[in-house]
């Protein structure tokens, strides 16, 4: 029977989400297409992680080996290149994820395998297999065909799909690593923490999020004043953080902080979805961009189509007018 | 390698500016409207140039920039020039339409393969595209190791020492052997502005142009041909929620922001 391999990523003892959302898609791919799902797990001591990851599939198949502790490409790569030439699996999922950019396509290239990354959506028909993938920001998406082959990888998107726990009862299978060599041109080092920072912007109520809308660092106070008068604080989009306008305890997004706020106002933000999973799941969320067709409209309550810098003095002072009715 | 400097090939492409654009779908179906959009240097792409010209300016050697796309990618090659990049190449051919990243990492791969390097560098994903397999499939194609996402770059004997981005604000450090294919993240260093003085010097060098029978390859590596994914249509995103939008003068609208904000309690 076709297999569908589904790597499973884990860092610093955690299995990571991106791994239960790609079993959910793969174990839906099963059944539309009558095949088995297997998840790959590759660590050191990971007898704990397979079998949680038991559950969720029809085999874990569990390589342990201490080259294979931290996350290496090259150790990776050589393990399933091994792995796919002894069991010709019909689809590998990777995630896409720092970890799965890092392996995916190298691996693929090496196996002469076709590879479709940041993919949305999979679907196998009569002739091969598509994908559903998103381009320029989020604004199209396109439906691909990928060429034909033995074996198709892809790479997913963290939280496309949503993580669900199907209670199967796998099999565990141990095989011995092929890993004879020593791992010369690539070596982990260690993990380098983020500097502490300022401010907790996961522990606001409110936020009121900045993007390159903003145009000039020097128009920064103003938002700053507009989130001090509400009681919130202020937070924002990477290009901020990049050009050095804000510290990077202040980003949303996936390389940023996850944030849930009661309110979160976003000006000038287009609505990446490297932004958009930082702050989708907060209470209620404003977006003001002028353009009517940014993405972040379609993850927002309310949505303001208009230049930010006129909207910024009137909501100072409609906001002052209120407080100051209060006190 | 401070006595010799640091020979690096840097790998750009030219994209359009969407964020803030209008953008339409062609009649293809399968493709956005070009026409009166404003093509740029790629984000991460001009960051990994950046780093280029830092490394040259410590330890000596040259840059290499190169891309693979129109003629109006000169503007993006031009720019590379004169921001500290010694020589340029663009690689254009009719058959290259259609590449994916695959197929574009083939045609890289062949152009540069002859030249000296010690460091190719590249942007981690490309704006338009995203495909984010560019730097390490030809990394896997010159048989020399790579690390993507690199936020920081130090140069040793031989190893380059990179944190690589992970999620959540952490970073992982690793070290490669060189040559390797370092892939760029934005917030890397700060990109210069270009001097008027650096843009007209910039006007008199060279750019080399080359095809796909000067690289060595066939019409069946490059295009769709040589792809692993073809685009077979393009649309809209579903859009699962959408706001509401408000509209009125902005002090309507402020006012019917403080609105619900104060109905939900926050204020
Ligand atoms: C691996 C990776 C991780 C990433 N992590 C993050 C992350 O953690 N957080 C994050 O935010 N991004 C992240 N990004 C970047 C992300 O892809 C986007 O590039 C970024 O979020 C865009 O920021 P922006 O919306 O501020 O800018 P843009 O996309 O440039 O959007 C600016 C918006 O402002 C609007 N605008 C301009 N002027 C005005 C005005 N006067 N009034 C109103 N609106 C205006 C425009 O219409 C546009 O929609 C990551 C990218 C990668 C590849």
């Amino acid at each position: 029977m076709a297999e569908i391999f589904v790597l499973a990523e884990h860092r610093q003892g955690r299995i990571r989400d991106i791994t239960f959302e790609m079993l959910t898609k793969g174990k839906k791919l099963t059944e539309q297409i009558n095949a088995d799902l297997t998840v790959v797990l590759l660590g050191k001591e990971a007898k704990e992680h397979a079998r949680t990851l038991s559950e969720y599939a029809k085999k874990v198949l569990l390589i342990e080996d201490t080259k294979l502790e931290n996350f290496n490409s090259e150790a990776y790569q050589r393990v399933l290149s091994n792995l796919i030439n002894e069991h010709k699996p019909l689809l590998l999922m990777i995630g896409h994820t720092s970890f799965g950019v890092d392996l995916a396509p190298s691996l693929a290239a090496s196996l002469k395998l076709p590879l479709a990354t940041d993919c949305i959506d999979l679907e196998f028909d009569d002739e091969t297999f598509l994908v559903t993938r998103q381009m320029y920001g989020g604004k199209v998406n396109v439906r691909a065909r990928v060429r034909k082959a033995e074996s198709y990888v892809v790479t997913i998107r963290q939280a496309a799909f949503e993580a669900q726990k199907p209670a199967m009862n796998g099999e565990i299978i141990e095989k011995p690593s092929s890993l004879a060599e020593e791992i010369t041109k690539k070596r982990f080092i260690g993990y380098v923490l983020p500097p502490p920072g300022g401010v907790d912007i996961t522990a606001a109520d409110m936020l009121i999020g900045i993007g390159r809308g903003i145009k000039d660092e020097n128009n920064i106070p103003t938002v700053e004043e507009l989130a001090k008068s509400l009681g919130g604080v202020l937070a924002c989009s990477r290009p901020i953080v990049d050009k050095g306008w804000l510290p990077s305890d202040r980003q949303v997004g996936s390389s940023g902080k996850t944030v849930k706020p009661k309110l979160y106002i976003a000006f000038g933000i287009s609505g990446a979805f490297q932004h958009v999973l930082g702050m989708k799941n907060s209470d209620l969320i404003i977006a003001i961009n002028k353009d009517p067709n940014a993405p972040i409209f379609s993850f927002s309550d309310y949505g303001v189509v208009e230049d930010m810098f006129k909207i910024l003095s009137p909501l100072q002072s409609k906001i002052c007018e209120l407080k100051g009715q209060k006190t | 390698m401070a006595e010799r400097g640091l020979n690096i090939i840097v790998c750009v492409k030219h994209v359009p500016e969407t964020a803030e654009a209008e953008i339409k779908i062609d009649s293809t179906g399968k493709a956005i409207e070009k026409a009166g959009l404003v093509f740029d240097i790629n984000e991460c792409d001009d960051y990994a140039l950046e780093e280029a010209v830092r490394v040259k300016e410590k330890f000596g050697g040259s840059v290499i920039a190169v891309t693979v796309g129109p003629e109006d990618a000169d503007s993006t090659l031009r720019k590379c020039l004169a921001r500290g990049a010694d020589k340029a190449i663009r690689l254009t051919d009719a058959t290259f339409g259609g590449s994916d990243g695959y197929a574009i990492a083939k045609i890289l791969h062949n152009a540069i393969k002859g030249l000296p390097f010690d460091l190719v560098l590249t942007g981690a994903l490309a704006g338009d595209d995203g495909c984010t397999m560019v730097g390490p499939i030809l990394a896997e194609l010159l048989r020399i190791p790579h690390a993507t996402m690199v936020k920081k770059i130090e140069l040793g004997e031989g190893v380059a020492k990179v944190n690589r981005e992970l999620e959540g604000g952490l970073e992982e450090a690793v070290e490669v052997e060189l040559p390797a294919v370092l892939t760029v993240q934005t917030g890397i260093n700060e990109p210069r502005y270009v001097s008027i003085l650096g843009i007209r010097k910039a006007m008199k060098k060279e750019i080399k142009v080359l095809g796909l029978a000067d690289i060595g390859l066939s019409e069946n590596d490059v295009g769709e041909a040589g792809s692993w994914i073809k685009i077979e249509s393009m649309f809209v995103p579903p859009v699962e929620k959408q706001a509401e939008f408000i509209k009125g003068t902005p002090e309507e609208i402020a006012a019917k922001i403080v609105e619900i904000i104060k109905s939900r309690g926050l204020i």
